[in-house]
């Protein structure tokens, strides 16, 4: 039977707040799964801690809400011991970008198979509206007691610059559009990295839908017109055509380039994208041939309670 | 019937061939039939710094070493100042007669403490600050000189074999100090030739060019006399091993099909991940081939995520680390703790706190170990006393942690893991797999935290049908959705640390503590002290001695009442432990609400012996040693 879009949602209350730019992403991965008809069994969603980390328990596959930090840790895990599993993670930009920084630069020189959405509003909602790594120097949002002192983490670029294969930008409001991108996400073959646009309603006074939605800039003109605009619409291509240097090299020139784009034009879609590097299963195999047939999660260790390894091989060359 | 007891000390400068050299000879004398146990002491530095290897040699059953040294072989120095002082008075020294003359000042590698350590005691004796010097002083004491001129033996080898390039080999000093040392004590030397082929197997041409040096030194000092000892060879126990310090844990991961390990370089640790990987792929029997995946991590936070995400797919999973990676763990311990996922972490413990000594033997973290974590959670802490106990201990560790649905930390230790020792060989068939309730199939609505009668749910694993299930740090309900209700915090507190009390019940008794007999003297300890104490205590016997000993290997949950049983008529307990406060002892304190007589310990970074064991516990038994004995032999 054809699975519905209702049997990706759990019947766990969403406590979010009101407005918040988080339903749309949780909405938007619910329709991917949905529309790639991913078996609920065959995926699991991991997430960080915050807000954003609370998505895994309202989709209705395996969910694995985990550390502050640390979602891509235990995600990789999970799928270098099943490759079969779709995984995505899922977590806060303070939780990716902050405190998870040194796992986001090690996970995109792996490029394991997997997907990961960041959740970027520029704050820590939870913890009462602190300065997250995405807000900008000098800013200073609702709750905060002075200007921001740091400069910000552009994600695109340190995407691009660590090895995500796939780097992708969605906003939580164009749910439609941020559904597509995901269901390109999961499809690629390494890892994606999707930096979702997500205004928090209670502690982001300045990125706000409206900002984004360019309200202030249309009180000039009167028509309305968005900041954000998208990739595709414009002569942009974003993928790698052949294993060039050349050619590699301008493809990651351009994403960063467009990464430093900001203010009154955003730009959302596929920045960058690279199916020519291995994924990280794939380079395990050149060490292990069976692996993907016979993965670590598959393997038969014991008969009977007893192990079936056998390491006489081992035993008899240490024997004096 | 007349035992060798004999030991040999080989030092030199860091990535001059100490290790090699005295793999060479710990082959050679256990494929003569002799018993080994090896210890490697190394600077936390790669190249230049001092590093020695003692190799004790018997006929009989041994399982430490003792202070004195039988036979030196030094190539430089430093070995020369350091160790002179160890060889025992009928023993012997072969050193480089080239370094007659050097003196404290030219080796700049000796720290600053010890020179003055060392001026001191040469200056109450007399003697100048020269090879020279220290040498007089052994030779007063009735120690053997051997000199001979390194230099000499490779000009002599390149005239003879018409080889000028052997003149400047001085790569080979390991291997002519090797041969020197077997020649003397008579050892047959075809065993010699066989073991530089195995060793450097891969090099053929390297292999010819030491077997002619090996050949030439070895004829050299059999011309040596006054020696007392000769090794000639003995009877073989059959099915013997040799083996170093990390084979026990990893022979043992791959036996009890730990699937994936992931790790971040640290010392002594990660030659258990090297030697997995190296190992990697496995035969199983009537199946094809299996595999440890080993991922190489960013950090240890990383390395026990993945292996938290890799455990809850339903593989066996591990990490191996030391203290200071531990530290970075323990966050997600506690992750593990509260979703009952069944990890293993092996925690080789080197000397602390914060970088400590890295590369030097410590015990110093049982209590952080028992604690490591925020808030309250069931977890076993079980300890190996030596290599083969760490082979069967590693088998063991995955059911309890499948069992229990808990994770557990396997302590081991660097006194373990610099270790070359023979053993029986590891018998997989004693191994079992009892991976506890996880799931095959599920069938019906599936809960991963359901309440049941012994307070273990069933286990589904990622990407089994049918069994979805939520995990989170934070507190949950049954399916694993986060809950902050009052009356199910209870249950699920209840139903999590239940498992400490499942676990006394249901891990049997001799694998919970193994009593080698209590007496009125009764010894309590734990890990790798278990050798040392075991020699001392054969010691002691021989003096008339009666001496208890208790090895406590679960430490966590702590068997309070067996150790209580067995302690029943012991009037004195002594702690022996390697770390500064006694940590065995405070847990000892708080559970058994008895109080420890006496302490042997030692927090120097090195090792315990034998004999200093024996000698502190001589002390006690005549009632004349401190309350704390703290131990300190070894350069």
């Amino acid at each position: 039977m054809a699975l519905k879009l209702a049997d990706y949602k759990t019947d766990v209350h969403n406590d979010w707040c009101p407005g918040c730019g988080d339903f749309g992403i949780v909405n938007a991965l619910q329709m991917a799964l949905a529309e790639m008809g991913i078996e609920r069994d065959k995926a699991t969603i991991f997430s960080g801690i915050g807000c954003s980390g609370k998505t895994s328990h309202f989709i209705n596959t395996y969910g694995v809400h985990t550390l502050h930090g640390r979602v891509l840790t235990f995600a990789q895990g999970g799928k270098l011991a099943n490759p079969e599993m779709t995984v995505v993670a899922v977590g806060g930009d303070g939780d990716g970008l902050g405190i998870g920084a040194g796992h986001f630069v090690a996970a995109g020189r792996r490029n394991v198979d997997m997907t990961y959405i960041i959740f970027d509003n520029g704050v820590y909602g939870l913890t009462k509206g602190q300065a997250s790594p995405t807000l900008k120097l000098g800013e200073q949002t609702k709750s905060l007691a002075s200007p921001n002192t740091n400069y910000d983490v552009n994600p695109i670029g340190l995407a691009v610059a660590s090895g995500f294969t796939f780097v992708a930008r969605g906003y939580s409001y164009d749910v439609r559009h941020l559904k597509d991108l995901i269901i390109k996400a999961v499809k690629h073959k390494g890892l994606a990295f999707l930096d979702v646009l997500q205004p928090c309603p209670t502690y982001n006074d300045i990125n706000t839908r409206d900002w984004y939605a360019g309200v202030d800039l249309a009180q000039e003109s009167i028509e309305r017109h968005s900041r954000i605009y998208k990739l595709e619409d414009t002569q942009f291509d974003p993928l790698v055509h052949y294993d060039d240097e050349v050619e590699v090299n301008e493809k990651l020139s351009q994403a960063l380039i467009k990464s430093l784009e900001w203010g009154t034009k955003i730009p959302i879609g596929v920045f960058y994208q690279n199916e020519l590097i291995s994924p990280f299963t794939i380079r395990l195999k050149d060490q292990i041939p069976n692996y993907l047939e016979n993965p670590p999660a598959k393997q038969k260790i014991s008969e009977n309670g007893l192990p079936i390894t056998n390491v006489s091989k081992i035993l008899d060359s240490l024997e004096v | 019937m007349s035992s060798v007891d004999f030991t040999w000390l080989i030092g030199g400068p860091q990535g001059s061939g100490v290790e090699s050299g005295a793999n060479i000879f710990s082959k050679v004398c256990a494929e003569m039939g002799y018993q080994i146990f090896g210890k490697r002491e190394f600077y936390s530095n790669i190249k230049g710094e001092h590093s020695y290897f003692t190799v004790r040699v018997s006929d009989q059953q041994i399982r430490s070493n003792v202070n004195d040294v039988t036979l030196m072989v030094s190539f430089d120095a430093e070995t020369i100042f350091r160790h002179f002082n160890e060889v025992s008075s009928n023993g012997g020294i072969i050193y480089d007669s080239e370094l007659e003359d050097v003196n404290t000042e030219g080796v700049r590698s000796l720290d600053s403490p010890f020179k003055e350590r060392l001026h001191k005691y040469l200056e109450s004796k007399n003697k100048p600050f020269t090879i020279g010097g220290v040498l007089e002083i052994a030779k007063e004491k009735g120690v053997n000189l051997y000199p001979v001129s390194f230099k000499k033996i490779l000009e002599n080898l390149a005239q003879e074999t018409d080889n000028p390039k052997l003149r400047s080999l001085i790569r080979m000093y390991n291997v002519i100090g090797v041969s020197l040392s077997l020649g003397l004590i008579k050892m047959p030397s075809d065993s010699l030739f066989r073991s530089i082929d195995t060793i450097f197997s891969k090099k053929r041409q390297i292999a010819e060019i030491n077997k002619q040096a090996a050949n030439y030194s070895y004829n050299y000092a059999s011309k040596f006399e006054n020696f007392d000892h000769s090794l000639t060879g003995t009877t073989k126990e059959p099915h013997t091993i040799l083996v170093q310090g990390h084979y026990g844990t990893s022979i043992g991961k791959m036996v009890a099909g730990c699937r994936f390990q992931s790790y971040y370089p640290i010392t002594p640790a990660s030659d258990e991940s090297d030697y997995l990987e190296s190992h990697q792929i496995l035969e199983v029997q009537n199946n094809r081939p299996g595999s440890t995946t080993v991922i190489q991590t960013e950090d240890e936070i990383s390395a026990i995520g993945m292996m938290i995400g890799a455990a809850l797919t339903g593989t066996r999973s591990s990490t191996s680390t030391s203290g200071p990676g531990f530290a970075l763990m323990t966050e997600a311990i506690g992750w593990a703790g509260i979703n009952e996922v069944p990890i293993v972490i092996t925690l080789y413990q080197r000397s602390g706190p914060s970088t400590g000594l890295p590369t030097r033997h410590g015990q110093d973290d049982l209590l952080f170990a028992v604690h490591a974590g925020a808030g309250d959670f069931p977890k076993i802490v079980y300890a190996s006393g030596d290599i083969e106990e760490s082979f069967y201990d590693t088998g063991r560790c995955f059911n309890y942690a499948d069992v229990f649905q808990i994770p557990v930390i396997h302590m081991m230790d660097k006194f373990l893991s610099s270790s070359v020792v023979t053993c029986k060989r590891f018998d997989p068939n004693k191994i079992t797999i009892d991976r506890g309730k996880l799931l095959d199939k599920v069938e019906g609505e599936y809960k991963r935290f359901a309440f049941t009668d012994d307070g273990i749910s069933p286990r589904s694993r990622l990407g089994l049908d049918n069994g979805i299930f939520w995990n989170t740090g934070d507190e949950s309900d049954e399916y694993g959705h986060i809950s902050e209700d009052p009356v199910e915090r209870i249950k699920m507190m209840d139903k999590r640390m239940s498992r400490l009390d499942l676990a006394l019940k249901r891990i049997p008794d001799e694998e919970q503590v193994i009593s080698f007999g209590a007496h009125k003297h009764t010894i309590i300890s734990w890990g790798s002290t278990k050798g040392p104490i075991l020699d001392a205590i054969s010691m002691l016997k021989k003096e008339g001695i009666d001496m208890g000993f208790i090895q406590i290997k679960l430490i966590h949950p702590f068997p309070t009442d067996l150790v209580k049983s067995l302690l029943k008529d012991t009037k004195i307990i002594i702690d022996i432990e390697a770390n500064h406060s006694g940590q065995l002892g405070q847990i000892f304190k708080q559970n058994v609400l008895k109080d420890i007589n006496y302490s042997i310990l030692k927090y120097s970074g090195r090792g315990m012996t034998s004999t200093e064991i024996f000698d502190s516990l001589k002390k006690i038994v005549e009632n004349k040693a401190d309350k704390r004995e703290v131990l300190s032999h070894g350069a």
